[in-house]
């Protein structure tokens, strides 16, 4: 809808008003839904109690078991039980410098790698669409109604492509994103508010298979990200990888099968986290041949063999100070989230490196979720002017062009506040050359193979002219989800072209359209049934704002814009009362347009206040 | 569509002076955002979502701007016809490059030793160079409106920026 939704100082929402949100972390290892409920975050249970979701899927000859029960197949069916999606999202085969690890059917290819499995080929994206459509439908049975939207959580330091697949996979399930919001700014929104605090706080996020660091600041009312670093494929797997290959030199064994290595790999999960809540760990384990193997981890071998990937922590933690221009000594406190983060190893390398001892007051596993709920619930318009915040995130990694002799020039460079939008010039470099192209990359460093390709795309029809004369302006423009646009246009001629940065690893709009109609969870008059509640929570909403907004500023309408506006909501009250989706989308997006001058102007009384209230607090 | 042909001092509501109080452009930007930012949009269709994403892209290259000293000068200059980072505008005095050379060497050295204190000691040198430069760009920007007297000062200021970021990332290379 087009008008701004501006909270009135008093009007907060009725309870029956309130707006279903919630907040998920799809996590590696586990995924999580939560909400807020009379004012305080909760995570929604499945039916049997349990707050986690195991991040599992199985494909069945007639069917897909997402979760627990997925997981206590996990062994006896490795090819088809697909567990760490999360490490696949937006990432092609060669990216994979750890594929052997996986027990899957790889299928490589242009794009995002593909699984094989025995309901045909599977993209990861659908994979994590399996884990979301149940994750709603928990938050939708619990709370009662159809969701207004979620915000999922993505590690700081995922990159475009693996942004963008997660909104896709978010799509796929029939979620609404409100935002992809940073998994560590979640888990200072819930730590933050909890504690009302003030002041430079570093959070630290090991999960299942990434590594987050971020240095926050926070401020009345504002969250700001100062800098933000990581690792998208460190995590607590790779710990459970070492005690794995601990496993396998200590017994001698040969190599296993995919059954047997699915089986190991769990025993040594296991075993990490008992040496964690006992301080020894027994591992037996009687292979598919027969032989047991009887082994038992200290506390010193565990150490010993994951000092190296503790270590590399602590290189992003620096570089993310560095960034900030900040000290150890200038952190007031580390928070600590994921599961990872249980580790003693871990615990005592952080706080020596901070000279503090960590915080480790919020269940690590379901912080992020917390804070995302939260997060949802503001966006969502169910809290009170004053009672609010802002969050001003960064973007992770630089993002750049190819230019001349394979190297990249950057435009934006990493831990720029979003949204952003940045332009540079550039030029032909040949007599009468008419097109250009123009690749975009993402990293840091400078040399093209060395960074992530994001998207190719050319820009045509550049009138002949000597080399150096053309002016081809490129935009680049990250919104608040941290996903880019490109655009080059010509200056002397206006020839444009433009790009939203997902063909090299995402999904196109006809994919996901297909991939929704292949969906069986989607039939036919679901589909419709849908679309109409859909489009009846769109117009309800639109219906509300344009009330307050004339309410509130309908002076800054003439006479014949008001009498427009009014006879369009009149139209759309009458679309309203019927079935059918088509027309009633369509009555609601001629109010918007209706409205759309509107909305401008109260932006501009909207922006005028803020400075006025800025200046009387300077003055005061 | 918003007023966004006003200049990044205007829409913070501040004076177009080099020096102003500390806190005035954050207050005044977090005010903004608070506004603009699309997290305050999300109910809002493709078009007013835009809007939003304009503005507070906008305001966030704003704020970049005017926070940073060199940019904050450099803008400065621009707003009075004068662009110090034009092609032809580059030249510096001969002890100053001078200067600097000996400590591209010794920095070399030092990262060639693996000495991170005595890159750290170099970095504290630019930085009080810095410091002096900053001192008489304030007077000749605030105090006499010498616009073109101040392209020098700033261009040296941008050379030392770039010597310490140099110098910082060769400490960052050597501590990794």
């Amino acid at each position: 809808m087009a008008l701004l939704q501006i909270s009135e100082p008093d009007a907060s929402p009725l309870p029956h008003e309130r707006r279903l949100a919630v907040g998920i972390d799809l996590g590696t290892t586990n995924s999580l839904v939560a909400t807020v409920r009379n004012g305080i975050p909760v995570v929604l249970p499945d039916a049997q109690g349990r707050p986690l979701l195991p991040s599992i899927v199985r494909y069945l000859p007639d069917g897909v078991h997402v979760g627990h029960e997925a997981q206590n197949e996990q062994t006896r069916d490795p090819q088809n039980t697909i567990v760490s999606v999360k490490r696949l999202m937006g990432r092609g085969l060669a990216d994979l410098s750890d594929a052997r690890r996986f027990p899957y059917r790889f299928i490589d290819g242009p794009g995002m790698v593909g699984l094989g499995t025995r309901a045909g080929p599977k993209s990861p994206v659908e994979v994590s669409a399996e884990i979301l459509r149940v994750l709603r439908e928990r938050a939708e049975a619990s709370l009662g109604g159809k969701l207004v939207g979620a915000v999922v959580t993505v590690p700081a330091y995922f990159d475009d492509a693996q942004r963008q697949a997660t909104k896709d996979a978010a799509r796929l399930a029939g979620l609404d994103v409100l935002r992809l919001l940073n998994e560590p700014t979640a888990a200072a929104i819930a730590y933050g508010l909890d504690n009302a605090s003030q002041g430079t706080y570093a959070v630290f996020d090991l999960g299942g298979g990434t590594f987050d660091i971020s240095i926050l600041k926070l401020t009345r009312g504002v969250f700001e990200v100062l800098a933000t670093n990581g690792d998208s494929a460190l995590g607590g797997d790779d710990f459970d990888h070492r005690v794995y290959c601990w496993v396998i030199e200590a017994a001698g064994l040969p190599p296993l099968s995919a059954e047997d290595t699915r089986l190991l790999m769990l025993r040594s999960r296991e075993a990490k986290e008992n040496l964690t809540l006992h301080g020894t760990a027994p591992i037996v384990v009687t292979l598919a041949n027969g032989q047991k193997v009887d082994l038992t981890l200290t506390a010193e071998n565990f150490t010993a063999i994951t000092q190296n990937l503790v270590a590399k922590t602590l290189a992003p933690v620096r570089r993310a100070l560095r960034d900030a221009g900040l000290q150890p000594r200038d952190i007031q406190g580390v928070v600590m989230v994921g599961g990872a983060t249980r580790m003693p190893q871990i615990q005592k390398a952080v706080g020596d490196f901070f000279g503090q001892p960590p915080l480790t007051n919020l269940n690590p596993d379901q912080v992020v979720a917390l804070g995302a709920a939260i997060q949802a619930d503001v966006l969502a318009g169910n809290r009170r002017a004053g009672d609010d915040w802002l969050l001003l995130d960064v973007i992770p990694l630089s993002l750049g062009l190819e230019t001349m002799g394979s190297l990249v020039e950057k435009i934006i460079p990493r831990n720029s506040t979003i949204p952003v939008t940045r332009a540079q010039e550039f030029t032909t470099y040949r007599d009468g050359q008419t097109a250009m192209a123009i690749h975009v990359l993402q990293g840091e460093r400078e040399r093209v193979t060395d960074c992530r390709s994001l998207a190719r795309f050319e820009l045509r029809g550049i009138p002949p002219m000597t080399a150096g004369a053309a002016r081809i302006r490129v935009t680049f423009q990250v919104d608040a989800d941290g996903l880019l646009a490109v655009s080059a246009r010509e200056q002397g001629t206006g020839v444009e072209a433009a790009i939203t940065v997902k063909p090299s690893y995402g999904l196109t709009d006809g994919d996901i359209a297909r991939m929704l109609q292949d969906s069986q969870a989607h039939a036919a008059d679901d589909m419709a049934a849908r679309a109409l509640g859909e489009a009846q929570v769109e117009a309800d909403q639109l219906v509300a704002v344009t009330r307050t907004a004339l309410a509130a500023d309908g002076d800054l309408l003439s006479a014949t814009e008001r009498a427009a506006i009014d006879a369009s909501l009149a139209a759309l009250a009458r679309c309203r009362e019927g079935s059918d989706h088509r027309a009633l989308v369509a009555a609601t997006e001629a109010l918007n347009r209706a409205t759309g001058e509107l909305a401008a102007r109260r932006m501009n009384r909207t922006v005028a206040r803020a400075l006025t209230g800025r200046q009387v607090d300077t003055l005061s | 569509m918003i007023d966004f042909s006003r200049n990044h001092y205007a829409l913070f509501g501040l004076p177009e002076r080099f020096r102003f109080e500390a806190d005035a452009l954050d207050r005044a930007y977090r005010a903004l955002q608070t506004e603009v930012h699309p997290d305050r949009h999300v109910a809002g269709d493709d078009a007013q979502q835009r809007l939003a994403l304009q503005a507070s892209a906008r305001v966030n290259e704003a704020y970049r701007t005017l926070k940073d000293h060199v940019t904050r000068a450099e803008y400065l200059l621009q707003l009075h016809g004068i662009d110090p980072t034009s092609g032809t505008d580059t030249v510096l005095p001969v002890a100053f490059l001078e200067r600097q050379l000996e400590r591209r060497e010794a920095a070399d050295e030092a990262a060639a030793a693996g000495d991170v204190p005595a890159l750290d000691a170099l970095q504290a040198d630019v930085r009080a160079e810095a410091a002096a430069i900053e001192g008489r760009l304030a007077q000749l920007l605030d105090g006499d409106g010498a616009w073109a007297a101040a392209r020098m000062p700033v261009r040296e200021l941008r050379f030392l920026t770039k010597l310490q970021a140099d110098i910082g990332a060769m400490a960052a290379v050597l501590e990794e």
